[in-house]
This record gives C-alpha cells, structure tokens and sequence, in this order.
C-alpha cells in the first residue's frame, strides 16, 4: 500500500487520492464532491500573516473608536462596537447573549488571527514548528464558523435602514474600519491552505 | 492535480480518514497523529447529536417567533414586535427590500435548514430524489448559510445600543433575541454534527441496477 503519508482522503466524502502537490495557484479537487483538497499559493504564509496582523490592530481599534451616532429631537448619541456587544447586559438573562455577540464579532476573529500568527512565523522563517502550534491551529479552525465579523457588517446597513425615518444616522471611523476588516477576514480565509499548514506541522 | 477513475473510499481500503487534516490511518487507530483530532471510520453517534442540537434548536426557534425581539419607546408611543411583526411594520412603510433580507435572514433560512438537515438525516437511509453529489451541495449550502441568520440578533444589538435618546425614542431587545441566537448556535451545532460521508455511502452499498421489469408477450389478438 505504500506509505499512507502519501494519502490524502476528502474530508467530504471519503474518496482517497494519492498526493500529487499542485502548483502555486492551482487547486487539487476532488472528483467525486468537488471539495477543494489542495490550493497552495506562492508566500501564503507571509501574506497570511500580514493578513492576520492586520485584522488584531483594526479589530482593536475599530471597537474603541466610534461606531455609529444617531440624532434626532435634539438629542444625540454614538455607540462603539464595544456598546452593541453590551446591548443586552442590563437585563437578565439577555447578558449571556453580551458575551455571544461581543465573542463572534471582537475575541473570536482576533483569537483567531493571533493563534494563526503564533502557528504560521515559525513556518514561514523554516523553524520548527511551535510549541502547541497543533493545538493553536485545531483551535483556530473550530473557531472559524463562528467568526461573526461579516455577518455584523451587513446588520449595521440593515438595522440603518431601519431608522432612517426616525432619525439621522452617521458612520464613525469604527464603521469603516470594520468594513474593510471584514474584506481582510474573507481574503484571509480564502488564502489559506490548510493542508499545506498541516503538511508543515508533521514531525 | 487532474484526478480522474473510480473512486475508492477510505474504507474501502482499510482506513480510517481525518476529517480536519485529511490524513489516513489504519482502521482501528483511534487518534490523528498528526493534528489530534478522533479518528471514526463512521461515528456512530453522529446522527443522535445531529438530532438533538436539531430538536433543541427547534424548540428555541418556536418562542423565538412569539416573544418580541424589539421594546420601541417615543415619544407618543410604545411598541413590542415580533420578528415576523417587525418585518411587517418595514413592508408597510415601503421599506421592502430591508424587510425582504430579514424574512430571509430570520425565517426562510431558519426553517429551511430544520427541513434540510431532516431531510438529509433521514435521506441516508434510503436513496431518493436527490443524488449525493446534490445532497452533499445541500449539506454545504446549509453549513454555510446557518451563520447568517444571526443578521437579526445583531440588528438588534445595534439599534438597542444607538436608539438611546432620553425622553425622544428608545429601543430595548426582548427575550427573543436570546431565545433566536440559541436557535441558530444550535442548529449550527446540528449541521456541523452530521457526517457527510455518510451522503457517499450510499453510492458505495447501493445494489446493482435492477434489470428492468420485462414488458408482457405480445400476443396476437384473437380476431373478434
Ligand atoms: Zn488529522
């Protein structure tokens, strides 16, 4: 059977091939369901670290600086992301949501970008891997689906709409800023080859 | 890599496959020596937990849609909707398209997942309409889309965040936006439960076709 390091089974649907690297740009497929088994691009570890530092410092400071300010009747107000996450802290049981909502669209993308910097700089300067690097990245991708940053973006146009009659509505630095790390998160996502990093965490 | 010809399984050959790092095993290895992950050729218990986070997500959906997701206070007045409510009120002020994304967002996508991982689930069984290379699209359709119905629960974050103006207008969240956002956790649960190669098997045991059933003899008529 050969050396079954040489194997590579879709995750999908179980169908096994033998590994035949694909060249930079190209993409491995599976034949049967399509999953994209291998998709290495040339100096995807730099840029996917570039990518994730990126998303920490706007994550940051997209969540201190202003988000959204509102007036109306004479009165004003501005909320920061930090204030959305927090919506549902003064009641009850609702304060469980405060931690949901503040997880999926601040800690967990930049949990996520910090895990990926810590597992990808040794690989990318041809070290060995990091200490934990398995773990840190096992838990990067189970903390992937539920990396909200996007989902939140498109609720901001939404919820605007809503009360465009009642009120006048202005975008702060902080809405720009996320807009353009939710850009960022998707490149980021669609960058990664993650059996080339697997490949490079074997020992 | 162009790869082409018959597709032979992990388990067809004696292995087991890990489905985070797509490494093989022997059958019968029990952790991934190379990202940790648990090795099951088939978990056997996959379909129960895709059962249970669907139940639990169903019966979080149903206060979801009675209780009110928004406490609206003006000055002359003051008002409780529901979801469905909500998206109403928009329709009838024009705002159509808004209203449109979260009747999709809050109620389509959420009802249309409970009925496709059902379907799946009990599809496995039994080979129906939908071909695998269908069901597997479905599966990866409804895995991805699960996430966006969380848009209402953020709406509502926002608005009860910036709609802070004293005496002049107030929005608060109600309890079914708790009782939504455990909904969607859950059914994401539920669809990240389900073993989609289960969906392959099928191909794999199905028995050869049939020969199809033969026309009865012409005979000739008897003439009347
Ligand atoms: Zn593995």
């Amino acid at each position: 059977m050969g050396d079954l390091s040489d194997l590579i089974a879709c995750p999908h649907c179980d169908a096994v091939y033998r590994v035949a690297q694909p060249a930079h740009g190209e993409r491995a497929v599976c034949a049967r369901c399509h999953t994209v088994l291998i998709a290495p691009r040339r100096r995807a570890g730099e840029q996917l670290i570039a990518l994730a530092l990126a998303v920490v410092v706007l994550v940051i400071t997209a969540t201190l600086a202003p988000f959204l300010s509102i007036d109306a009747g004479g009165q004003h107000n501005a909320a920061s992301v930090l204030d959305a996450a927090l919506a549902f802290s003064g009641s009850g049981a609702l304060a469980l949501l405060s931690l949901a909502v503040a997880a999926g669209i601040v800690f967990i993308p930049v949990t996520r970008a910090l895990l990926l910097i810590y597992v990808l700089t040794p690989i990318v300067r041809d070290r060995p891997p990091a200490p934990g690097a398995i773990v840190a990245f096992r838990l990067s991708e189970a903390l992937r689906p539920w990396s909200m940053a996007e989902i939140f973006v498109i609720g901001c146009a939404v919820a605007l709409v809503k009360i465009a009659d009642l009120a006048a509505v202005e975008f702060g630095p902080g809405f720009w800023i996320f807009a353009v790390l939710v850009v960022l998160l998707v490149v980021q996502d669609n960058f990664m080859c993650r059996y080339s990093v697997w490949k490079s965490l074997e020992t | 890599m162009e790869i082409a010809g018959d597709v032979t399984t992990a388990r067809d050959m004696g292995l087991v496959a890990c489905t985070r790092c797509t490494r093989v095993w022997p059958l019968g290895t029990h952790k991934c020596g190379r990202c940790g992950h648990r090795l099951h050729s088939r978990d056997p218990h996959a379909m129960q937990r895709v059962w249970a986070f669907w139940a639990v997500g169903l019966m979080c959906y149903v206060p979801a849609n009675l209780a009110p997701m928004l406490r609206t206070r003006t000055l002359v007045s003051s008002q409780e909707n529901t979801i469905v409510g909500g998206a109403a009120e928009l329709a009838q002020h024009g705002n159509w398209g808004i209203a449109m994304v979260i009747l999709v967002a809050s109620v389509l996508i959420p009802v249309g997942k409970f009925i496709a991982i059902a379907g799946l689930a009990l599809g496995l069984r039994r080979p129906g309409a939908l071909g695998p290379a269908r069901r597997q699209q479905l599966y990866e359709v409804v895995d991805y889309i699960g996430r966006w119905s969380m848009i209402d629960v953020f709406v509502v974050a926002i608005l009860s965040s910036l709609v802070q103006l004293g005496a002049v207008a107030s929005v608060s969240p109600g309890p079914a936006s708790l009782f939504f956002a455990l909904s969607v956790i859950f059914t994401m649960l539920s669809a990240q439960s389900f073993d989609s190669r289960r969906i392959w098997d099928i191909e794999a045991v199905a028995p050869p076709a049939a020969p199809p059933i033969p026309a009865p003899p012409v005979t000739k008529a008897h003439p009347a």
